[in-house]
């Protein structure tokens, strides 16, 4: 196994700390956050915030080239009584409030969709039951908008779940109110050939509580950018995300939390396993903590597994701290093969080797599969994670 | 009566881009009730004879036989192996994140005994199991090895050879790194398998005490890759007093 090392605050090893006056982890950006494609040069695939991404495979939607089908993916919101969900114009005043497009593919499907959905949860109001919205591709290329909004003091659970076959560009934005709880599973369970990528807008209210679960496993690329601000002190986000890539997959995870506030909390948790050839997993983790985010206590970590030959991972945390008034600040990363001492000891004791892996990789991911809190969902990922063992082994 | 027959073992191992015999003709017949010590220094190749008997992919068998019960152990895939009744207690077992004590040793009781134990009596069993050798029943919701100090590794690898009742158990220096209370729980619960008089037992030490608590029948001089000199209880004495010096300079091996 390759040692798997703890990277703590202060190494230079595998991500970067920068304390310094101007911002590595904005400046790493080829340009400037913007709503409009036209001020995002088409990429070449050499700027930091594509250099992983195969961009011939992104089906046009990073050069202007992919148009919207108009039909072939299909969206449906299934919502509990008390929620609001509405199809509205471009010009809706509650459209881009979490956050602004910061790459060009989100600008082209900010620029390019006709019609946003904005679901929202009225203040006070607590769900039993999870919003569950279903995007089922049939083949079709499609630039999507999608708002989920808490009022104050509101809670709910939203299940995002992509199927099928698509190419897809998506903003989606979470706007919490003040006390809101939040949580968002959102699955990628695509056919092999869709294409997908979206950026996530969290805007975190004074003493919210923000939760992302990300789960992909499908697609021929999935490039997703999970991003969070908070709007006031006290705020809590979690960040926790799992992937299985295959032979031939590019997975990307791109997360950025910015402490712009006072005494505000995230916690990052990556974990993925990887297998086949040019099987491709990308975990870039930012974290800034501004000058004036006095309090904040943040911690990423990104954990794969790699079970065969030819796969590929890179995983790049950055921690860039502009304050030295913080509870805390740490982030891990760990690359480890499969480990053939664990599977030596399990077989020892009568265990097949199928079931011998199988036991290290549920092991391996049991502690993010208990916080999803959707047992539809965590069934169905364990199921997931069976399937995916069981192609392995044939 | 269950029986181990190692004979001729040559056994070799990739190291530094080079092939090195490390056995070099291993004989011995370990049967159902015996209790067999292998003693030598370090380097003598006592636990490449313990992981090649189990199988680990890193040691290449060039020649021999082994056979339990007249059946082809070397033919044998590790978890075969272990179902065909070959126990090893490792001196260093491995960590498994994110499996628990006690899934690990039901799923190994089931694959052991063909059928999963009946929820009731196992639980009963683990516990009386855990109790005799000392160990708190919170141990069971921990994962396997993580974290575990070196005598709870030890004290766990011999609540599986309870658990498992193997036909032939292999213990490699279980008695290393144990302090004096801890080695003699181990070696009770090591006692408690062999009072059944169903299991042949290898006891693999560098040291002569841990056959204060665990009486052999066989002593086995282990030195520069097969056995040097065999005897009985009497031959741990000589080796107490006299240390491995005579081995090691060439003086009794051939």
């Amino acid at each position: 196994m390759a040692e798997a090392q703890n990277i703590p605050v202060g190494s230079t090893t595998t991500g970067s700390i920068a304390v310094a006056a101007e911002s590595t982890v904005a400046t790493r950006m080829s340009a400037p956050p913007s709503f409009d494609v036209a001020d995002f040069p088409v990429p070449h695939g050499r700027e930091e915030e594509w250099r992983f991404t195969p961009l011939e495979r992104l089906r046009g939607l990073h050069d202007g080239t992919a148009t919207a089908t108009g039909e072939g993916v299909k969206v449906a919101v299934e919502a509990p009584e008390g929620v609001t969900v509405e199809t509205v114009g471009r010009d809706d005043a509650r459209l881009g409030r979490a956050g602004t497009p910061v790459d060009r593919v989100a600008a082209q499907a900010y620029s390019a969709f006709e019609q946003a959905s904005v679901v929202t949860v009225p203040k006070e109001t607590v769900l039993a039951e999870p919003i569950r919205i279903a995007v089922h591709g049939e083949g079709g290329t499609a630039y999507a908008h999608q708002v989920i909004e808490l009022g104050a003091f509101a809670e709910a659970v939203v299940v995002i779940d992509h199927t099928g076959d698509a190419v897809l560009a998506a903003n989606v934005e979470y706007v919490l109110g003040d006390g809101a709880k939040l949580t968002v599973v959102s699955v990628q369970d695509w056919d092999d050939k869709a294409v997908h990528a979206a950026q996530h807008d969290a805007l975190v209210g004074r003493d919210a509580s923000f939760k992302s679960v990300i789960i992909t496993f499908g697609g021929d690329v999935v490039r997703l950018h999970p991003r969070v601000t908070y709007a006031g002190p006290g705020g809590e986000a979690e960040l926790f995300g799992l992937y299985f890539t295959d032979a031939g997959q590019h997975q990307e995870h791109r997360l950025l939390v910015d402490h712009n506030v006072p005494h505000c909390k995230s916690n990052v948790v990556y974990k993925g396993a990887l297998q086949g050839d040019d099987a491709h997993a990308v975990w870039i983790g930012d974290v800034l903590i501004e000058a004036k985010a006095e309090g904040t206590d943040t911690y990423e970590m990104n954990r794969n597994l790699v079970l065969t030959d030819g796969a590929r991972v890179d995983s790049v945390p950055n921690l860039e701290i502009e304050t030295g008034e913080i509870v805390g600040a740490g982030h891990a990363s760990a690359t480890g093969r499969f480990d053939d001492e664990q599977l030596f000891y399990l077989m020892a004791r009568g265990i097949p080797e199928k079931d011998a892996r199988r036991l290290v990789v549920r092991g391996f991911f049991a502690e993010l599969v208990q916080q999803i809190g959707v047992p539809d969902i965590e069934e169905r990922l364990i199921a997931k994670i069976e399937e995916e063992l069981e192609a392995a082994v044939a | 009566m269950a029986t181990l027959e190692i004979r001729d073992l040559h056994v070799t191992v990739e190291a530094d881009n080079a092939t090195k015999e490390i056995l070099k003709g291993v004989d011995l017949t370990v049967k159902q009730g015996e209790t067999h010590a292998i003693m030598g220094p370090n380097g003598s190749g006592k636990s490449t004879l313990a992981y090649s008997l189990a199988g680990h992919p890193k040691y290449t068998i060039t020649g021999g036989t082994v056979t339990l019960d007249g059946e082809d152990v070397l033919e044998m895939s590790v978890d075969e192996r272990a179902r065909a009744g070959l126990f090893l207690a490792m001196q260093y077992p491995v960590e498994v994140p994110g499996v628990s004590v006690s899934n690990f040793l039901r799923t190994s009781a089931t694959a052991i005994r063909g059928e999963a134990p009946k929820l009731r009596t196992w639980v009963k069993e683990v516990r009386e199991a855990m109790e005799r050798l000392n160990m708190d029943p919170a141990f069971a919701e921990r994962n396997v090895n993580e974290g575990f100090s070196g005598g709870e590794k030890k004290r766990h690898e011999i609540l599986q050879l309870e658990l498992l009742k193997p036909k032939v158990a292999i213990l490699d220096e279980t008695d290393s790194g144990l302090d004096v209370d801890a080695l003699r729980v181990v070696s009770e619960g090591v006692n408690r398998v062999r009072e059944s008089g169903e299991v042949g037992t290898l006891l693999i030490t560098h040291y002569t005490r841990i056959l204060r608590y665990i009486k052999p029948d066989h002593v086995h001089v282990f030195a520069n890759g097969r056995i040097a000199e065999s005897g009985g209880a009497e031959l741990a004495d000589k080796l107490e007093a006299e240390g491995y010096e005579a081995y090691t300079k060439g003086g009794a091996s051939e």
